[in-house]
């Protein structure tokens, strides 16, 4: 009986684990997150080792560890926080373990995004809030919001068909590369330079940035050098792209 | 003093939107707005009193740590939801761009020197986070051995 439970814990602290990871937490806080469900389900002593491709778990005194491979990895805060949420609640004793593990598929299975026309029109605040605040170059605020959400819009697709992000990104940042230049050709915008600045920053990799310095400060070095790479091809992509039709005018 | 106001609230309207983009919870967004404006205030009167840019990135990227673990603690959500969309105006964009086009056109040596900005501004920020960590864990020991609820609440944590 006491197996059971504790194979229902393993199973539901390395889902937890893994939606965390998927979804762009730092490491630490998923090893924290896995050993306090861990403490609270009753196996103070349980050891985990957490990397961002994979979650290995054992429990004091059982025989088998348990692995977790994750496989895909996207952006999405806010299952981070409801995962936290319900960790905290199980802490608390408001849900049972099985509550949880229901939970957590239920949460795995069904995204709440914001709806796609707020996330556009986002993507082309970014772009033209960034470009006045970096540049001071308020003549093109408007057409720099256009071009921005056209390239957040490109990404989003070609990363929904392709789901290669690296690809996406190159491709998007070059379609911004052109856009901006046939706008100045055309007179609609003054700087090329600027527009394009503020475009790209709805695809800067903030979170694998973040995550990387956050990781290798708290000494999971694996983790931290594999996100730094993440980010470093988000950027190379992001550059190559635009260096491709400078260099092409 | 006009451009300074108006930078500020396209600030606050960046840092929410990029906010979006990421999907933070809804009732995040707000306050990391908030956290975003008041960094980039500090970091813009830093670089109007001529401390240059390493000193402005580090002290903004300070105030974000610090407050972004505030506002993490006030309403019990993890702490990337406010320090990464408060982030974005730091964001070397202009000097990344300036490298790319540089080393695109083969004016190698300014390209690298922009590229030694984009260093000096990530080792900063870099070094702010550090610190702001450093002063988040401070406070926590301290809060700890004060107040008789935190160290209820903390006394599972492995890490105090």
């Amino acid at each position: 009986m006491t197996n059971d439970q504790g194979h229902l814990m393993i199973k539901t602290a390395l889902h937890a684990g893994r939606i965390m990871i998927e979804n762009g937490s730092e490491v630490a806080r998923v090893s924290d997150t896995i050993s306090r469900i861990a403490a609270n389900a009753g196996y103070p002593d349980s050891k985990v080792y957490v990397t961002i491709t994979g979650i290995m778990m054992s429990v004091s005194g059982e025989e088998n560890a348990q692995i977790e491979p994750v496989v895909s990895r996207s952006i999405d805060l806010e299952k981070i926080t409801l995962v936290n949420d319900l960790s905290r609640h199980f802490a608390e004793h408001k849900i049972t373990l099985a509550q949880f593990e229901e939970r957590l598929t239920d949460l795995d299975q069904h995204s709440r995004y914001f709806p796609f026309w707020l996330q556009l029109v986002s993507a082309g605040l970014v772009s033209g809030t960034l470009e006045v605040v970096f540049r001071h170059n308020y003549p093109d605020f408007l057409v720099t919001c256009i071009i921005g959400l056209i390239g957040w819009w490109i990404f989003y697709v070609l990363n929904r068909l392709a789901k290669i992000r690296f690809l996406s990104e190159f491709l998007a940042s070059a379609v911004i590369g052109v856009l901006a230049l046939l706008a100045v050709k055309y007179h609609l915008g003054t700087n090329a330079d600027d527009i394009i600045i503020g475009c790209v920053m709805p695809l800067v990799p903030g979170v694998p940035l973040t995550n990387a310095v956050r990781d290798i400060l708290a000494g999971d070095l694996v983790s931290g050098i594999a996100r730094g790479m993440e980010a470093l091809m988000s950027a190379i992509a992001i550059g190559s792209g635009i260096a491709m039709i400078l260099q092409a005018v | 003093m006009l451009k300074l106001f108006a930078d500020l609230v396209l600030t606050y309207i960046g840092t929410v939107t990029f906010g979006i983009l990421l999907n933070v919870p809804r009732r995040a967004l707000n306050l990391g707005g908030w956290i975003g404006t008041l960094s980039f205030l500090a970091y813009r009167l830093c670089m109007m009193a001529n401390m240059g840019i390493a000193v402005a990135n580090l002290l903004g990227a300070l105030i974000i740590g610090i407050l972004s673990m505030q506002a993490a603690r006030y309403k019990r959500m993890p702490v990337i939801n406010f320090n990464i969309p408060a982030l974005v105006p730091f964001v070397p964009g202009g000097q990344a761009y300036q490298m790319i086009k540089n080393f695109a056109l083969g004016n190698v040596s300014e390209a690298i020197s922009f590229l030694l900005q984009v260093a000096i501004i990530a080792g900063s920020i870099a070094f702010g986070f550090l610190l702001a960590e450093m002063i988040n864990r401070m406070q926590a020991k301290l809060m700890v051995m004060f107040s008789s609820r935190w160290s209820h609440e903390n006394r599972n944590n492995p890490r105090l």
